[in-house]
């Protein structure tokens, strides 16, 4: 057990060494570690509640998603009929399907080859897995077509992905500095913004889904007339500003995704606070169709379902520009730009949790996670120096490698630190000490029975080896289990947990012996001072 | 130069003898921290049963009468207003709205508008539905998970009694830690799972330590008797027990005295499990337990063959005097509190301890341990069969 090769003791003191200097460029400012090559620079990152920041979980809406997709899957039965020139009833969304009647019986085979054409084989992990997008039944004239599970999952992955981009754009626009957004479980967004303090802005900005639509609006009856009876096939009841309401046709003429730039500026003539904006050459065709065919009439421009405003078409606009005016203030102007440069969220998003410190909170914090972990292991040390005496301080010399071999580890991983995290770590510490005060009682106690000093520190260092790997193994599983169901602070206590344990197992198997081994090899002692 | 001694060397207490206490004492803490959980409750946080928190710092002394007024005003529903840490550190609490994730951001919305910007927004923590009932599920799950995990490990590296006594052991810990949780109305939220789970981590260390040592004396000293054998193992390992428990303590004190308010909860809870219960049930409960799940029933005089034999396999008859089978309580009775149990499980203990009386006092012991200071066992008076003289091992 006391016995070391040069080249064993070598290759231990130079792993700790090494991982020891992984905690190096948490000493230095930003600045300064920015000019180091890049594998020097991995370093801590702190945790929101030690640096302040906001974290946002934002849900992205499947049933939108759905909702969306089954409208979508109408529209292409509509046309895909209507070319055929196959006559039909009934064509309407029923709970998750659409179904259509065919009137004709013998239109059925040939109204179902162009349907069945609407289904797509979906992609699985090694090329098309088998399954198609959308299931299509018949039954005595009356088809329903039914996007399938799969497609449904991968329509939602999709609009997280776009999500995910659509978000970074808004967020970048915001200026706001090295924000993490990522993707959590099947439908969900992790926002993280250090540093923000008032998430307000950013949470209106994300909670809008910046939709817009140029449509017409229907004038064939008033919308009161229209709440009272029922609005016609292809129309819709929507709110304006103030409580007003419009008859909006459903179809869309041109919408927000054609457009290339959006900028706030102010009106000419009235100074009131408005959003410019200019079309690609398709958005601008289709506006300037648009516009044409409706000179004189009311046309709305609709935002997230509500209409922001209805101006009439006073003549054609065949440059593709135009602006939005709607009682903006300034703020809301800007924002507005912002969204529609961004583009619009494919689906809405609410925010499910949320968790904002402030960075005063953030300070103390830190400070007193530092106060902690300097008075816990002040009075660790001491009292392992009063206890075991020399050997105490070899222990203590070992334990302080483990904090550093911590924070190595922790550098090395770029994991996040976080308070729990920090009291993680004083609990390592005296934790650590146990191992190396399980090795002195058992040469203790072998120095009781009579053996010489070599074999009882010999002895004590093989007895004792197995039971601390067994003790410190029934933490681990705790600390591995608590990763597996913590969220943010609660999992970096678990992962400062469970560093602790694996480098406190190094240092007592490797550190402590061969401290200890050198110093018996040095003194040759006669008895040992423990 | 002297050297801190906290434990003397050579104890010699009997631990065991405090079995018919302690394991009373235990069932009614645990019935008592129970019934605690259902009528008590238990104060859960916003991570579990969802709402909002906001922590804000007033300009000056916090005026908690008008900020609740301000609050109510709101209508919110019920809402908890009460002072954090110093006397301008205000924590506001807001139950779920109903509504759905989106009513949560309306309710701050309100609160951040009704306060102003006379305050400083430390904190705010919302938390949704959906992401409580998911928490609360993970907690529950993982606490589950990690207990069957770890008696999974202990099965693997000892023998099922010893797993099983862990886990009763430290499953009573953690009882019992909910109990003080409940009596003392911390926040029972994620951080308090984290510390749930670590005290039963380092609880189970303790008695994995002690366990170890309890398994090389079985391997040991074949003749020895249980209680006498246990006494032995917990008091060669006190030395370590008491030092280690000592330098947890001092890192947890300085934790709780500086750690600061948002994890004092976390703390407090750490200290209580780990200090004060995890050292008594290692000792008291964990070992004790073994005699009772049937650990080492064929001592007396039969040798124990390899570790992988059960301990409770039938002794073969021509020299293992094994005594009351028909009193053996039913491996995996798992229970043995109940005080008439312990009157039944409590006498096969002395009858077997009763055989190995005279032995105590130093034939079987190899010149390593000195047991002479145990005291003698009782003499078994109510077990007819000990007083068979032909089945006292010879010559001990």
């Amino acid at each position: 057990m006391l016995f070391f090769t040069r080249w064993r003791a070598a290759a231990i003191l130079i792993t700790a060494l090494v991982v020891c200097l992984f905690a190096v460029p948490n000493f230095f400012p930003e600045s300064t570690v920015r000019k180091w090559p890049s594998w020097a620079q991995r370093h801590i990152v702190l945790g929101l509640d030690l640096q302040g920041g906001s974290h946002l979980l934002l849900e992205v809406d499947s049933n939108a998603v759905r909702k969306e997709r089954l409208q979508g899957l109408a529209d292409d039965v509509l046309r895909e009929l209507r070319a055929a020139r196959i006559p039909f009833t009934g064509r309407a969304i029923h709970g998750n399907s659409v179904e259509v009647r065919i009137t004709r019986e013998t239109d059925i085979p040939t109204a179902m080859e162009k349907l069945r054409a609407l289904s797509q084989p979906l992609s699985g992990i090694l090329g098309t897995s088998g399954q198609r997008s959308i299931d299509i039944s018949e039954n005595g004239g009356l088809i329903t077509l039914t996007p399938s599970d799969a497609a449904v999952i991968e329509r939602i992955r999709q609009a997280v992905d776009q999500s995910i981009q659509i978000i970074e754009r808004r967020v970048n626009e915001l200026g706001l500095v090295e924000p993490t957004i990522q993707r959590e479980g099947a439908d969900r967004i992790l926002v993280q913004v250090p540093g923000l303090q008032d998430p307000s802005r950013l949470k209106e900005i994300l909670g809008k889904t910046a939709k817009l639509d140029f449509r017409m609006v229907d004038l064939s009856m008033t919308p009161e007339q229209a709440i009272g009876t029922h609005p016609p096939q292809d129309s819709e009841i929507l709110d304006g500003e103030k409580g007003s309401k419009y008859l909006i046709e459903k179809r869309v003429l041109v919408s927000g995704a054609d457009l290339t730039d959006a900028q706030p500026g102010f009106d000419q003539r009235t100074s009131e606070p408005i959003v410019s904006f200019r079309f690609n050459s398709t958005g601008a065709r289709k506006f300037a169709e648009a516009t044409q065919q409706n000179v004189g009439k009311p046309f709305a421009i609709v935002l997230d379902n509500k209409v922001i405003s209805a101006p009439v078409i006073r003549e054609p606009i065949l440059g593709g520009s135009g602006q939005i005016s709607g009682s903006f203030t300034v703020e809301q102007a800007n924002d507005l730009a912002i969204l529609l440069r961004a583009g619009a969220l494919p689906a809405p998003l609410t925010i499910i949790e949320e968790r904002t410190v402030g960075p005063g909170l953030g300070q103390d914090s830190i400070m007193a996670g530092e106060h902690a972990a300097y008075v816990g292991a002040a009075l660790v040390v001491f009292f392992m120096l009063v206890t075991y005496g020399l050997f105490g301080l070899f222990a203590n010399i070992a334990v302080g490698v483990n904090v550093a071999m911590i924070f190595g580890v922790l550098s090395m991983l770029n994991a996040t630190l976080t308070l729990p995290g920090i009291a993680g770590i004083v609990l390592t510490v005296g934790i650590a000490v146990d191992s190396n005060v399980l090795i002195y009682e058992r040469i203790r106690e072998e120095v009781r029975t009579g053996r010489s000093a070599i074999n009882a520190i010999d002895a004590g260092f093989s007895r004792a080896l197995a039971t601390i790997l067994d003790s410190n193994i029934t933490t681990f599983i705790a600390a591995a289990v608590l990763f597996y169901i913590g969220t943010g602070p609660v999992r970096g206590f678990a992962v400062t947990l469970g560093i602790g344990i694996l480098t406190s197992l190094f240092t007592a198997f490797t550190l402590t012996r061969l401290i200890v081994a050198y110093w018996v090899r040095i003194w040759r002692p006669r008895t040992v001072p423990i | 130069m002297r050297l801190l001694r906290i434990v003397p060397d050579d104890t010699k207490f009997d631990f065991m003898r405090f079995r018919r206490i302690s394991f009373p004492i235990s069932a009614m803490l645990s019935i008592a921290a129970i019934l605690l959980y259902f009528f008590h409750g238990l104060n859960f946080g916003i991570d579990f049963v969802g709402g909002t928190l906001i922590e804000v710092e007033t300009k000056g002394a916090a005026d908690l009468a008008q900020m609740r007024s301000t609050i109510a005003g709101l209508h919110l529903g019920d809402f908890q207003l009460q002072q954090f840490g110093a006397p301008n550190d205000v924590l506001i609490r807001i139950s779920e709205q109903p509504g759905g994730d989106a009513a949560q951001q309306e309710a701050v919305q309100k609160v951040r508008g009704a306060l102003g910007s006379d305050v400083d927004y430390r904190r705010v923590e919302v938390v949704g539905p959906s992401v409580s009932t998911e928490l609360l599920a993970y907690g529950t799950i993982g606490l589950v998970l990690a207990i069957g995990a770890i008696l999974v490990y202990l099965w693997f590296r000892f023998e099922w009694q010893f797993a099983l006594g862990a886990m009763i052991a430290n499953v009573h810990d953690l009882v019992l830690t909910v109990g003080f949780m409940s009596l003392t109305r911390v926040d029972f939220d994620l951080t308090s799972i984290a510390a749930l789970l670590t005290i039963l981590g380092y609880s189970l260390n303790d008695t994995v330590v002690i366990y170890d040592r309890i398994r090389e004396m079985l391997r040991r000293y074949k003749r020895m008797s249980m209680p006498d054998l246990l006494n032995a193992s917990i008091n060669a390992t006190l030395s370590r027990s008491i030092v280690n428990h000592l330098t947890v303590s001092l890192s947890l004190l300085a934790l709780l005295l500086f750690g600061g308010q948002a994890i004092r909860s976390f703390t407090a809870t750490m200290m209580f499990g780990v200090v004060l219960v995890g050292t008594y049930t290692s000792v008291f409960i964990a070992s004790p337990i073994l005699i009772y799940l049937g650990v080492g029933r064929t001592r007396q005089g039969e040798p124990e063959g390899t570790e992988a034999a059960t301990p409770v396999a039938p002794p073969t008859a021509p020299s293992a005097p094994n005594l009351e089978p028909a009193q053996v309580p039913p491996p995996g009775q798992a229970a043995p509190r109940k005080a008439r149990d312990l009157a039944a499980a409590d006498l096969s203990g002395l009858a077997g301890s009763g055989q190995s009386s005279p032995p105590a006092s130093g034939c079987l012991a190899p010149a390593r341990l000195d047991l002479s200071g145990f005291a003698p066992q009782r003499p078994a008076a109510p077990a007819t069969a000990i007083r068979d003289p032909a089945l006292q091992p010879a010559g001990l």
